[in-house]
């Protein structure tokens, strides 16, 4: 087989609320912001992590495409509510100074640092639009 | 003034804010789940009465905040036990359960987690699956089974 060059260039997670997104990825998880275009509640906000321009988060409003319907629509925006749609997994070497700026800075804890079964060492916050953020430390 | 595409509009705002709730509820129970909680604790951080929160959060996450609490503290007693290679057949096996130093320490850090709910760690191993999924959805997964119904598909 011939040799694939695919890297992961840029994933998704929705919000409800713009600017109280891209305080949390810029202000609280210290990302750059790569590009910001459209108005209102149509923005569309890439931000990734500083110096790593590779892969980069795309925050989106949700449900955007025409061909989801309004039952599908009022779904997702209760599923974004209840904290069940978006996720992501992070990872730092440094775990534990990583939860406390983050903590200080007020995001919403959902998990202290803790070992996990699966082996692996990791917290996990909420972001503003009820995306669950996990970080694992790299080790 | 009236006009009912505002009214639905409305009714579908306070719904999300309702969800959005709780998902904070939710939220304490995975962050405080060690501490001494239950849900008159949670319903007091929540602002609405027991009964209402009980009922709320049933429909909104298929059962009800006790229910969750118990699944969450046997999920985190059950990774004590499997922590430091331990596997589940190992911990099960009398020769697991008798085996001394790390162990015992390990099944007295599930005590101080499972009492509360109520379930004795010889119970926690039994009710943790013989292959345990390695990844963070998939373990949200199975303790659900702990500590009530199982959801349909895995989530974060």
């Amino acid at each position: 087989m011939a040799c694939m060059d695919i890297t992961i260039h840029t994933t998704f997670l929705p919000h409800d609320d713009p600017d109280a997104s891209l305080a949390f990825y810029r202000d609280v998880l210290g990302f750059e912001v790569r590009s910001d275009v459209g108005q209102g509640r149509m923005r569309w906000i890439s931000v990734g992590p500083a110096g790593r321009s590779g892969t980069s988060i795309l925050l989106a409003p949700p449900a955007t495409d025409p061909g989801i319907t309004e039952d599908e629509r009022r779904t997702i925006a209760e599923m974004m509510a209840k904290g069940t749609y978006g996720w992501i997994l992070l990872a730092t070497p440094d775990l534990d100074g990583t939860f406390e700026k983050v903590q200080a800075k007020g995001a919403e804890v959902v998990q202290e640092p803790v070992e996990q079964p699966y082996g692996v060492r990791d917290c996990a916050f909420r972001d503003p639009a009820g995306n669950l953020i996990r970080i694992q430390e790299l080790r | 003034m009236c006009h009912p595409a505002w009214g639905r509009a409305l009714a579908q705002a306070r719904r999300l804010e309702d969800l959005a709730r709780l998902r904070r509820v939710r939220d304490r129970i995975d962050r405080e789940y060690a501490l001494p909680l239950d849900v008159e604790a949670l319903a007091r951080g929540a602002g609405m009465p027991a009964g209402h929160l009980a009922r709320q959060f049933r429909l909104a996450y298929g059962r009800s905040p006790y229910a969750y609490l118990t699944a969450r503290r046997i999920e985190r007693a059950a990774a004590l036990l499997l922590r430091g290679g331990l596997g589940v057949a190992e911990a099960r096996s009398p020769a697991g359960r008798t085996s001394p130093g790390a162990f015992t320490a390990r099944f007295t850090d599930t005590a101080r987690f499972t009492e509360p709910a109520g379930v004795p760690p010889g119970e926690v191993l039994r009710r943790v699956p013989e292959t345990v999924p390695v990844m963070p959805g998939a373990v949200g997964w199975w303790s659900c089974d702990l500590g009530g119904s199982r959801p349909a598909a895995p989530g974060p």
